[in-house]
């Protein structure tokens, strides 16, 4: 299955019982309830390290098109008919010397580490468990146990966490509040991480200065949602993994898994 | 509407007499207005001084702190009279200068190579990343209705995993954007330019390579070369021709070194997979010019050093610059002519 669609339900289960295995494309699997799956004897499969490059650039490319104001130059002003000329004061931010931090050190985090590395940022990351020294020498990183510490340095606030219920608005009206003033929230995880409503209130109150979201709740966002209408918010529409290497990636390794699943052999990238 | 006019009226002292053509960053202003024995005339404005009040307002001055965007050609240059000892240019870049005649005359010259190389870099590969992630066009999507679901192959861009990097111009800004190109997966990095440097080129082995070389291998191609009459619309109809369909194109030098018909044209075929300029020719680009109709181009107003921080370094050294030159002394940062 491609994104989250169909919904797998009991409805759905009890019209296939013949079902043995369901790939699901990604890495993320809030979608799919597996204690329902395993009920029914069904294995799931997802697409876990292909995707992870991607969506890592694709954080970076969010990071910097905030920092420079990208979106707002190029598209809003240059195709615009109302644009007679580009102001001389079209200033950003530099990515070097501010500090970035990552909640959610996992495959995609660790990636954007050694992204942001060369752009000399200082980056602090908050996990539930600490990485190696190893690890964390080699992009600079350093472990703020406590996500408040994280939030109050951060000039970027990078989300790459998997929506658990642990992380079900894990960024809420507290954690904005907690967060500088100047700073700009980045979500590549899931729409459902983030306190949507308290994120519009803390962007239109300035609380937080910017975000830059490829992930909403739902997707796409109907559109007369407020989170469309500020200037200094961007949002693409979940396009972390999409490049037509990984998606054909993506693709033979769900083949994969579903051919493994149907032969009785193990299966990779199982989701147990 | 622009408001800064010349205060004709204001009586320089003839020994440091200097004419800014632009409102520049705070910090810069005040380095020459409390240097002692400065006067200062200004067009106050965000918008560029006409030409007829710069060869007004350059008559007679010592010193002359100018942008990019200011033509000093012999007219100015003439214009200024022989007491202009001393340009000071807030640019790294240095084309708009005449620099024969400026030489001959024996003036000096200022500019702001350095300071601007991280944040022309950064805008640089963040231009890149636009460019190849379709960003402009999928923030569209969302906005207009676009969007209605996931799609394995909607919206799907190049990425720079195992990908081959072609830099025109491996200088301190390609070097910068090669840095930060790296741990993004890049296989192979090749540059072109008028010589070898092999000092540049170790820190990621990349292999000097003739241009044309270069434009058939690359998957990204960057160029971050100076303007030159050898550079000048080099990147052309047999360049474009060479390049790969599914290649991106992102230019962050100078508009005159492609030729921007056959760039269109080559984007409008499927020649190229997608460009992202930050320079174009002229700046401004009219809005009704076909590079913006194309949805694989992504246009920047020129904004490679436009972070309050670095704009506010360049405004300082180049006002100690121009003090510097006023006063005989070594500069910060002279440009050998």
């Amino acid at each position: 299955m491609w994104y989250h669609k169909p919904d797998i339900n009991e409805e759905l289960l009890q019209s296939l019982p013949n079902l043995k295995v369901v790939a699901s494309s990604g890495v993320g699997i809030d979608h799919v309830d597996l204690n329902l799956l395993s009920s029914y004897g069904v294995k799931l499969s997802n697409t876990p390290f292909v995707v992870s490059t991607d969506t890592a650039d694709l954080g970076m490319a969010l990071m910097l098109a905030s920092s420079r104001r990208l979106v707002e130059g190029s598209h809003q002003m240059a195709v615009s008919h109302d644009t007679e000329y580009f102001p001389a004061d079209w200033l950003g931010t530099d990515l070097s010397g501010a500090t970035l931090g990552i909640v959610g050190m996992g495959t995609i985090g660790y990636k954007v580490a050694q992204r942001a590395k060369p752009f000399e940022m200082k980056i602090l990351y908050h996990n539930r468990n600490q990485r190696n020294k190893e690890e964390e020498s080699a992009v600079g990183a350093i472990y703020c146990k406590k996500i408040d510490d994280l939030l109050h340095q951060s000039d970027f606030v990078l989300l790459s966490v998997s929506l658990t219920p642990q992380t079900h608005k894990l960024i809420g009206k507290r954690e904005l509040e907690l967060m500088k003033p100047t700073a700009t929230l980045i979500n590549i995880s899931r729409g459902l991480v983030v306190d949507q409503d308290a994120l519009v209130e803390a962007l239109q109150n300035k609380v937080i200065k910017a975000a830059a979201l490829d992930v909403t709740y739902p997707e796409p966002l109907p559109r007369d949602h407020p989170l469309l209408k500020l200037k200094n918010v961007i949002i693409t529409p979940h396009i972390g993994s999409a490049t037509k290497k990984t998606r054909r990636l993506m693709m033979e390794n769900m083949i994969e898994s579903i051919q493994a699943g149907l032969t009785g052999l193990p299966i990779p990238n199982e989701v147990l | 509407a622009a408001r800064g006019r010349c205060d004709l009226a204001l009586i320089c002292g003839a020994a440091m007499a200097v004419f800014v053509t632009r409102r520049i960053p705070a910090e810069g202003l005040r380095v020459l207005s409390q240097a002692g024995g400065c006067c200062v005339q200004q067009w106050d404005s965000e918008e560029p001084v006409p030409r007829a009040e710069l060869l007004e307002g350059v008559k007679g001055k010592r010193g002359l702190l100018c942008l990019l965007s200011d033509r000093i050609d012999r007219e100015v240059l003439e214009a200024a009279g022989p007491s202009l000892k001393v340009i000071s240019t807030m640019s790294v870049g240095f084309d708009h200068l005449a620099l024969d005649e400026i030489k001959k005359r024996g003036i000096r010259v200022g500019y702001t190579p350095d300071v601007l190389t991280d944040a022309t870099a950064e805008l640089s590969v963040a231009l890149l990343l636009a460019t190849c992630r379709r960003l402009p066009e999928a923030v569209e999507q969302v906005k207009n209705g676009g969007w209605t679901t996931w799609k394995p192959l909607w919206m799907c861009g190049y990425s720079l995993s195992d990908s081959t990097v072609g830099i025109i111009g491996l200088g301190r800004i390609g070097q910068a954007i090669a840095r930060r190109l790296k741990p993004f997966g890049v296989k192979k990095f090749m540059y072109a330019g008028s010589h070898p440097k092999p000092e540049n080129a170790a820190e990621f082995e990349a292999e000097f390579v003739p241009l044309t070389r270069l434009a058939e291998e690359s998957d990204f191609v960057v160029v971050t070369c100076a303007l030159t009459p050898a550079t000048k619309g080099m990147c052309n109809k047999d360049f474009f021709s060479r390049m790969k369909k599914t290649s991106v194109f992102i230019n962050t030098s100078r508009g005159a070194v492609v030729n921007q018909e056959d760039l269109y044209n080559a984007l409008a075929n499927g020649q190229i997979a997608a460009a992202g300029l930050d320079v174009t020719m002229p700046e401004p680009l009219p809005t009704d010019h076909p590079l913006l109709s194309l949805k694989n181009c992504v246009i920047l107003p020129h904004i490679g050093s436009a972070t309050y921080a670095t704009r506010s370094t360049m405004a300082v050294l180049a006002a100690n610059n121009l003090l510097a030159g006023l006063r005989g002394e070594p500069m910060p940062q002279e440009l050998q002519l």
